[in-house]
């Protein structure tokens, strides 16, 4: 008989073998999903991971799509580490891309220097502003954060829709609810000749290694990690608990801010009602499946990407519903969390022990 | 009495043949055998991690042992599940105990039993009674648990066996949260239990108490068993020698300190209960001078969490011209900015708060030790390691290297890690809560000396502790506590055990209505 035993250690083994283990769980209810569905699974898995990295506009592309993702992860891994269950940055991006292009449309035709730097940072403090809500009112009245961030994703969405139905809406659009275009000189410039990427992609990766270096060397970076591991231990060693929780809330803020920043002045250059596929939520994902550390987010981001853009190829290649990449990265998380059972537990067989 | 039973009644209760149990990296019980009399008290000892709570596990069937036999009144029996063992007659009061706290005492007991079990007792609430008066164990059964001290929620334990008229009886440590006073009554219960014929099984560190109370002793070393002792005839400091093996050096009695520079006060110290069930200060006044090991007694949930605390920054409430460090106001410090000060503190917990327990012992060195190793907001982690690494050795502390986690260290070896790490920051003051808690014999005597040498050094010591025997050895001054009230504080030459005992028990709070310190 098997049974489940208590490891006496976390397997270091199972931590990073969980996440490729899920993935490969993925791939297997991918091509049940496919063979259900009457497609030749192994086409549908060619289109969806290996096609998005078959030349280089699909790779200008998918890197489009991981920039969001990396900077939302980057952020979320450190509200995780400190043990705060930030789900807002679906929202906190769409609140950065709203304040950005305020900005941005403010300058008009300007084309002074200042322009995008300040619509950057038009858009960071937005997304700091939106995250600073759920943070007060948890630390004030010990509300609950998951709560207050998911009602704020919707409050930014409506937020956003409303602007471009109102007050950000281009006056010669024909009623469309759109804003008008940026001009030039509020545009992110683009990196490579095939494909839209952008310096956004840059700035995420920037953001994991600054993360990344927070954590591992910073003292801060200490404090969060002892603050998300054991409150009472922080608060014995003096740590102030509100410090740090503004700090994560406030950068993960910032970065989605300038996540959702990043997308206006980017690929769109103007503010539409479609500015996130859900890349928020996504991130989510992200942030695990790279076990919270902002160099495992890289490679997640990638991973994700890739997924989203494979959806993309999928529908317009093989005519698969693009709700097949929600339905692969819900499975993927269900599988990841199923697999970071093995990490405290392992399968032994009874005999074995009373051996 | 339980002389003549025991000759009467010749087979033994239980035997326990051969146990073995095996947990992942640990042997827990290695082919144990123990034999029980009816009437017997029978003493379990070993240092801790010598596999007692496994072996009384095993025979209350919360534990499945990996092979061995189990005989009950003579035959052969497979306990698999607590339900089993109370149904043969066993009955087990915990360290921790387990009473629903909105319940009464009837309500918790009822819980229990089987529809069979109270269908045969009729009348609760008279049964309990009549167990209460025959025992004296002054149990009220409309009472709500919340309401009842440690002690008789012990009692309301004893009692829940009582109830399903018990054979045999394991008790897990009971005299630790007990005032002397409450301990001589257990043991007048314990020895009328014997005396009618019921067994009893008690795992206890404090070895006085064994050589006092118990017929017979079984001392397990790390799963072996190592001796089969009649306590009657050791010494306590025999009986240690075979728990803890060739450990030459025993605590002995040390001079006693007296300084006279105040360098901690507290003043009118009076804060109301954060927790429903938590305890307020009423008026604490005392100080605590350069050089001296101040130590207060008291039993658990007297208030002893609450002041410490307040002390350490830890509860956030300002307080103003109440506490002095050095004459320096630093009731509106935070606890960073008291550690900055020169203020320590040693927990109770020490996993969970002491230290973290998936951390190595090199972040856990530098949760609270970070002067030096933090420059312009960066760790110099290689530092760290090297200090972390001089800590292990310096204070012997078992494991394999700087990079453990908290978690894989036994309990008094992470005990001497937090407490180096603690003196190592030269505090002016340390606060020291229950050092040597369910720590083995050899850890407590290197703890005690770190103390000492601390002391000798010049710096002051608070130290709160359950366990009488270690505070009259280690203090130099004594107080107790009581509901939240402090006692005088005296010169430990100058008291006794008996007079802090009743302290313990609040006698001072009627006597000394001011309740002010001599200090």
């Amino acid at each position: 008989m098997i049974r489940v035993q208590a490891r006496t250690e976390q397997s270091r083994l199972m931590t990073f073998a969980s996440p490729l283990l899920a993935i490969v769980l993925t791939l297997i209810f991918g091509s049940i999903l496919f063979t259900a569905l009457g497609k030749d699974p192994l086409q549908a898995l060619h289109v969806l991971l290996i096609m998005p990295l078959s030349d280089a506009y699909n790779v200008s592309e998918m890197l489009v799509k991981m920039g969001p993702l990396l900077l939302c992860a980057v952020g979320l891994s450190l509200c995780y580490r400190a043990n705060l269950w930030n789900i807002g940055a679906e929202g906190q991006l769409l609140a950065g891309a709203l304040g950005g292009s305020a900005v941005a449309l403010a300058f008009g035709d300007s084309e002074s220097m200042w322009v995008l730097p300040v619509t950057l940072l038009g858009g960071i403090a937005s997304g700091m502003a939106w995250s600073a809500i759920p943070t007060y009112l948890k630390l004030k009245f010990n509300s609950n954060l998951i709560l207050t961030t998911i009602m704020l994703n919707y409050i930014a969405l409506y937020l956003l829709i409303w602007a471009v139905h109102g007050p950000l809406r281009d006056p010669m659009g024909f009623g469309f609810p759109e804003s008008a275009l940026f001009s030039d000189a509020a545009l992110l410039p683009v990196l490579s000749d095939s494909g839209r990427v952008h310096l956004g992609v840059v700035f995420a990766v920037l953001a994991a290694l600054v993360a990344w270096f927070i954590l591992s060397k910073s003292h801060l970076g200490f404090k969060i990690r002892v603050y998300g591991a054991d409150e009472p231990a922080a608060t014995y060693a003096g740590f102030n608990a509100n410090g740090i929780s503004w700090f994560v809330m406030l950068f993960a803020g910032a970065l989605a801010g300038l996540a959702g920043v990043a997308e206006v002045a980017g690929p769109i250059g103007q503010l539409t009602p479609n500015v996130s596929p859900g890349y928020g939520y996504s991130a989510i994902i992200v942030a695990y499946l790279g076990r919270l550390h902002p160099a495992g987010a890289i490679v997640s981001a990638v991973f994700l990407a890739i997924l989203y853009m494979g959806g993309d190829l999928a529908q317009i290649e093989m005519g698969i519903p693009i709700a097949v990449v929600g339905m692969f990265q819900g499975v993927l998380l269900f599988f990841l969390l199923a697999c970071d059972f093995f990490i405290r537990y392992r399968l032994v067989s009874s005999r074995e022990t009373v051996a | 009495m339980s002389e003549t039973l025991k000759s009467q009644n010749s087979s033994p209760r239980l035997e326990l043949l051969n146990i073995t149990k095996q947990y992942p990296g640990c042997l827990a019980n290695d082919q144990i055998c123990m034999t029980l009399m009816p009437g017997e008290i029978h003493a379990l000892l070993g240092e801790n991690g010598a596999g007692k709570s496994t072996l009384v596990k095993t025979i209350y069937g919360v534990v499945a042992p990996d092979s061995g036999n189990i005989v009950w009144d003579g035959a052969d029996v497979q306990i698999k599940s607590p339900a089993i063992a109370r149904d043969l007659g066993i009955g087990m009061v915990f360290q921790h105990f387990s009473l629903f706290e909105t319940l009464t005492v009837a309500q918790n007991i009822e819980l229990c039993l089987s529809p069979s079990q109270l269908a045969e007792i009729g009348d609760l609430d008279a049964r309990i009674r009549e167990l209460s008066s025959r025992y004296g164990l002054n149990v009220d059964p409309t009472r709500y648990v919340h309401s009842l001290s440690i002690g008789e929620r012990q009692r309301v334990e004893i009692m829940r066996c009582l109830v399903q008229s018990v054979k045999l009886l394991i008790l897990d440590e009971p005299t630790s949260v007990l005032t002397p006073q409450e301990v001589a009554g257990l043991f007048d219960v314990l020895r009328q239990l014997s005396a009618e014929g019921c067994s009893i099984l008690f795992i206890s560190h404090k070895l006085h108490e064994v050589t006092e109370i118990c017929d017979n002793a079984t001392i397990l070393r790390s799963g072996q068993l190592v001796a089969d002792c009649v306590p009657k005839n050791e010494t306590p400091a025999t009986i240690a020698k075979l728990m803890v093996g060739d450990l030459a050096e025993q605590d002995a009695g040390y001079e006693k300190a007296h300084g006279e520079e105040v360098v901690f006060n507290a003043q009118k110290l009076t804060l109301a209960a954060k927790q429903p069930f938590g305890t307020s200060l009423k008026d604490v006044n005392f100080s605590l001078r350069k050089g001296e090991i101040l130590g207060i007694a008291g039993v658990a949930g007297n208030g002893q969490e609450e002041l410490m605390s307040i002390i350490s920054g830890e509860d956030k409430r300002n307080l103003k011209d109440t506490l002095f460090l050095s004459g320096k106001d630093i009731g509106t410090l935070s606890a960073g900015a008291r550690r900055k000060q020169g203020l320590a503190y040693v927990p109770e917990e020490r996993l969970g708060r002491g230290a973290v327990p998936d951390m190595s012992l090199s972040e856990n060195t530098l949760l609270t030790h970070s002067a030096g190793f933090v420059k312009a907001g960066l760790v110099n982690w290689n530092a760290v390691k090297q200090y972390a690494k001089s800590l292990i050795n310096q204070y012997s502390v078992k494991c394999h290297g700087e990079s453990a986690e908290a978690k894989s260290l036994s309990g008094g070896n992470l005990q001497k890690f937090i407490m180096g790490r603690e003196i190592g920051q030269q505090p002016k003051v340390l606060i020291c809560a229950h050092p040597t808690w369910g720590v083995d014999v050899g850890a407590a005597l290197a703890i005690h000396q770190a103390l000492l040498t601390l002391r000798d050094q010049g710096a002051s010591i608070l130290l709160i502790s359950e366990d009488i025997d270690e505070l009259f050895l280690l203090a130099d001054r004594m107080a107790a506590v009581c509901n939240g009230h402090l006692s005088p504080v005296v010169r430990v030459e100058e008291t006794s055990i008996d007079q802090i005992g009743q302290w313990m028990a609040g006698t001072f709070i009627e006597t000394d209505t001011t309740s002010e310190a001599h200090a």
